[in-house]
């Protein structure tokens, strides 16, 4: 009997190897794919209750975790945004249930302490009994000029944008109506389910950051990047440009109207722009072509994402997004490059792109890519990151200084004169979207200072004004003006 | 070797094995063993809220005690029992009792379902270590349970069907493997395992020669008459109506292995495997064909993916599984709570979250530990009898850690049954510790040195008896013709037929004079 006892040890030792053989495939193989389903519940709950990492403006805080209620069984710890909903196109949320988004979502691993510098370190905390705690992450914003550019929209759909020109440095980035992140960081699952149902119901859409993450037609701010185009191929602030009070669309019967007071004639270059002359600018779209204007807008940005930090929408100049997501050409006729050149075809910006383009002319024509989040430090202040800048030359530096000053005539005597500020050196451009018959328009105001150097981008969604880009100076003009002045030193 | 060299002394110049007891070194093992469990016990207090667990102090000491009781229960009635069998006990015993405590600190946490009595598998481990004891002190004879295989045998069927008699078996989630007895419930196919083992032993030991040799040639196989196959077609035909009656895929294949490798290892004839292998594939294809639960969970098996609803205990074992990793999360800081059955037939996915991969592999390796140990009984044992029982208790217990650690870790089909010593579960807990009394008698007996007895030579000289002219003049049908002891005869594999050509290990006539 020994044999047989020997070959049936010999088929013990084997299933003793097939299971410790299947725990190292496991170990292997399905691990870490399986620890990173989104379904894997265990995942979320064990990320959800680190010690993760502040969010900081400035000073203030804008995103922390705290001890949760004494009241909470699931959990030892509570996301909580202290500001409110003033934050939270920022921050984002931190959600149970429902995911992560903004920074909470793109500096995850950095505020969770499971990036590769850090997990090191969380290990060696938690074999000592530690609680690892995930790096603080330092915005660009300025507390201030978040809240006055809030209270500036008040109740309005919109979004402001406030850059810092020469670093690409988000300073403001508004976008209303907002929500309460809190909301969705509750612990209480009954609740955060009605938020969530509220939130996705809402047709305002608060959830959306409108700021970015949307493009709408920018009107007559698109006029800077035909002025662009325009100075690159040899205009100049003088050149005449034959602008009658409507101009025949070709191969159409229909009338172009200018929307201000053009007369109908000539203008100069710098005229046209400061008075958004459309039939001007409908002739220099058709001189320079479809190509030229194209290229200047893809070196503002257009036709690309360049804010990782909390995810943008492109914005298209003579693209589409076709079915499955993606920027597709279109190729304009005459008819639609000349309306394009005024910012009426098929374009759409953010206001973030938008304020991109005014702030890569005031920076002499070097694009800096925008960011909010300047860096990531650890508990024991090491820094883990420090944004990068990565720069375009979009236009020469002689070019950006003309149109800078040519924009200077829109706040002056132009069509924004309700953003002038005594004593301060400014420029923009005002623009108005009629994007659909009978729909309130969407106003627009891109615009600078000077000494320190700040662009701001307005944009209204719910203007309830005339189409005209003087009823959109109007508008959004007081409020871009007031936006500067915070910027400004008391 | 044969029972006749017990008596007799052994040959001039060489000493009778004679195995150390080595309880010292035992003791020593018990109490590392048992700290592992104790560790996690006291880990999952300091891990969930930084301090030692309530009653921690009454817990040690009544835990070491317990080790150190039965330690000397053993020193006592079996002292040269197997030093290692008792440590890798105490150690999956206590990991066991240590993670159904801490399961108990998530109870707010489920459902009714996923909720069970820690008092009552506390009072279930106190019974099963006092069954052991019961073992240890009045099983002195192993050979005692070779008294009636039949009865034996027929209270294995009877305890294996109990569950399907109305008004007694009970069903719980979808198998119908308890029966109620008062206010207790019981699994008793849990102590049905060990009354098989030793009714089987007992009777392949009586056998088993019928069974290897009996029935004609027919082109070179040799047809085995229906009646010595009997007990194989009774086990295969109780295993189908388990498999169909309580839905318990898991026990059906146990036993039925569980016979299948005691026949082998009794005739030494690969065709009972083979003959078993077809008949289990006829009755699992049979089982297939008609019934949706097995094929449902080999496809959950194969594709868990697909079957989020019905596969879902198994995609979320190891979705915790995945969580614990290499190292596991911690002692208590898991969420094994999520699987269904997590402190049963899950337990394994459950350990692996929070003492990780390498806890688990420790675990599988104390596993093959025991069995080992007891397949090494097996193998040192004299008679027939105890090496079919040792033999028959290691592999059963080896396969039953086998089906559902590898069930429960995706390596086979999920069949339901519990994990030997960690499983939460009265019946098995307490069935596993007379398992463990019984491994522990026999390993004691085998191990006992023989007494040695002076022999006067000139008496013992007639009984001294040429066996290999026995052999050539019955060609292999020497025993039951002559009054000779059956002893002399019955050794190992001699009953395998004239093909085999084994000197029989007698003491040489040289070595008595």
């Amino acid at each position: 009997m020994n044999r047989q006892i020997r070959l049936v040890s010999l088929v013990a030792a084997l299933m003793v190897f097939a299971l410790l053989g299947n725990l190292t495939y496991f170990t292997v193989a399905r691990q870490q794919d399986l620890e990173a389903q989104p379904e894997n519940v265990r995942t979320v709950y064990s990320e959800f209750d680190r010690q993760r990492g502040q969010i900081l403006a400035g000073d203030t805080v804008i995103a922390e975790t705290v001890p949760a209620a004494a009241t909470d069984e699931r959990f030892d710890r509570q996301r909580v945004y202290p500001q409110g909903s003033l934050y939270a196109h920022i921050t984002g949320y931190y959600s149970f249930v429902y995911g992560t988004r903004g920074i909470e979502n793109s500096y995850d691993a950095y505020l969770a302490g499971t990036d590769p510098t850090q997990a090191m370190k969380s290990l060696v905390q938690e074999w000592n009994g530690e609680t690892p705690a995930g790096a603080t992450v330092q915005t660009t914003i300025d507390p201030k000029l978040q809240q006055v550019a809030t209270e500036q929209l008040g109740q309005a759909e919109g979004a402001i944008v406030v850059l810092d020109p020469a670093t690409g440095a988000v300073k403001a980035m508004v976008s209303t109506p907002s929500y309460d992140p809190n909301l969705l960081a509750t612990h209480d699952f009954d609740a955060l389910a009605a938020s969530w149902a509220e939130l996705i119901a809402d047709p305002t859409k608060a959830m959306v950051n409108r700021a970015a993450r949307d493009v709408f037609p920018p009107g007559s701010t698109a006029k800077l990047i035909t002025a662009a185009a325009a100075l690159k191929a040899g205009y100049t602030p003088d050149t005449l440009i034959d602008t009658p009070s409507s101009i025949q669309l070709p191969n159409s019967d229909k009338w172009l109207p200018n929307a201000s007071a053009c007369g109908n004639g000539q203008q100069t270059f710098a005229f046209a722009l400061a008075m958004s002359c459309n039939t001007s600018f409908a002739n220099l779209g058709r001189a320079l072509g479809a190509d030229a204007l194209q290229q200047q807008a893809e070196l503002f940005g257009f036709n690309s994402t360049h804010f990782d930090d909390l995810g943008d929408a492109p914005s298209r100049y003579f693209t589409r997004v076709d079915d499955s997501g993606n920027l597709v050409a279109v190729h304009p006729d005459d008819a639609q490059v000349m309306m394009s050149a005024m910012g009426q075809w098929e374009i759409a910006a953010s206001p973030l792109q938008m304020a991109m383009v005014a702030a890569t002319i005031v920076n002499g024509g070097l694009r800096m890519d925008p960011y909010v989040v300047e860096k990531a430090t650890a508990a024991d202040g090491t820094v883990l990151y420090e944004h990068e800048a990565t720069s375009v030359q979009a236009m020469s530096e002689a070019d950006a200084k003309t149109l800078m000053t040519m924009m200077q005539g829109v706040v002056e005597w132009g069509t924004g004169t309700a953003a002038q500020i005594p004593g301060v050196t400014m420029g923009g451009k005002t623009g108005t979207a009629e994007w659909e018959e009978g729909e309130q328009p969407y106003a627009w105001y891109v615009g600078y200072a000077t000494d320190p150097n700040v662009v701001v981008c307005v944009f209204i969604q719910s203007a309830s004004v005339e189409a005209t880009d003087m009823a959109s100076g109007a508008l959004a003009g007081p409020i871009l003006r007031n936006v500067i002045q915070a910027t400004r030193p008391a | 070797m044969s029972e006749l060299t017990a008596p007799v002394a052994p040959p001039a110049g060489t000493a009778p094995v004679v195995f150390k007891q080595r309880r010292g070194i035992e003791l020593v093992l018990i109490l590392v063993a048992q700290s592992l469990g104790w560790g996690g016990y006291i880990l999952t207090g300091l891990n969930r809220d930084n301090a030692f667990p309530a009653h921690w102090l009454p817990v040690t000491i009544a835990w070491f005690g317990v080790g150190v009781a039965l330690h000397l229960v053993v020193r006592w009635r079996t002292p040269y029992a197997d030093p290692v069998l008792l440590p890798c006990v105490f150690a999956l015993v206590g990991i066991g009792q240590a993670a159904l405590y801490r399961f108990t600190l998530d109870f707010d946490k489920v459902s009714e379902g996923g909720r069970f009595s820690e008092r009552s598998q506390i009072i279930a481990l106190f019974l099963g270590l006092a069954g052991c004891c019961a073992i240890l002190i009045w099983l002195r004879n192993l050979r005692r349970l070779n008294a009636y295989p039949y009865v034996l045998s027929a209270a294995a069927v009877v305890l294996l069907l109990l569950p399907l008699v109305p008004g007694l078996g009970w069903e719980v989630n979808g198998s119908r493997i308890w029966i109620h007895l008062g206010p207790f419930s019981l699994q008793p196919a849990e102590i049905a395992k060990l009354v098989l083992a030793a009714s089987f032993a007992g009777y392949l030991t009586e056998n088993r020669e019928l069974l290897a040799s009996g029935g004609r040639r027919l082109l070179g196989f040799r047809l085995t008459r229906v009646r010595d196959i009997a007990p194989l077609l009774v086990m295969w035909g109780v295993s189908l109506v388990i498999i169909v009656g309580q839905r318990d895929l898991g026990t059906a294949l146990l036993f039925f292995g569980l016979i299948v490798l005691m026949l082998y290892v009794s005739t030494g004839q690969l065709r009972w495997i083979v003959i078993a292998a077809g008949l289990g594939l006829g009755g699992s294809l049979a089982a297939w064909r008609l019934f949706g639960h097995v094929q449902q969970r080999v496809a959950y098996w194969l594709h868990p993916e697909d079957f989020p609803d019905g596969a879902y205990q198994i995609i979320t074992a190891q979705y915790g599984m995945s969580v614990g990793g290499l190292a596991g999360a911690g002692w208590g800081l898991g969420w094994p709570y999520m699987t269904p059955y997590y402190f049963n037939d899950m337990i394994a996915p459950s350990l692996v979250e929070e003492i990780g991969v390498a806890g688990l592999m420790g675990i599988v390796v104390i596993y093959g530990l025991i069995a080992f140990r007891g397949l090494r009984m097996a193998l040192q044992a004299k008679d027939p009898f105890t090496k079919l029982f040792a033999a028959g208790l290691s592999f059963g217990f080896l396969l039953q850690t086998f089906a559902i650690i590898g069930g429960s870790t995706r390596l086979l089909p999920l069949t339901g049954l519990t994990c030997p010593f960690l499983s939460q579960g009265g019946s098995s807990m307490i069935a596993n510790w007379l398992l463990a009394g019984l491994l522990l008698v026999t390993s004691h007996e085998v191990r006992r040195p023989v007494d040695l007895v002076e022999v006067d030579l000139a008496d013992e000289r007639t009984m001294t008896i040429d066996v290999r002219q026995l052999r050539h003049l019955f060609s292999g049908q020497a025993a039951p013709l002559l009054d000779v002891p059956a002893d002399l005869v019955k050794e190992d594999d001699a009953a395998a037929g004239p093909e085999r050509d084994e000197t029989i290990a007698l003491p040489p006539p040289g070595g008595l004079s």
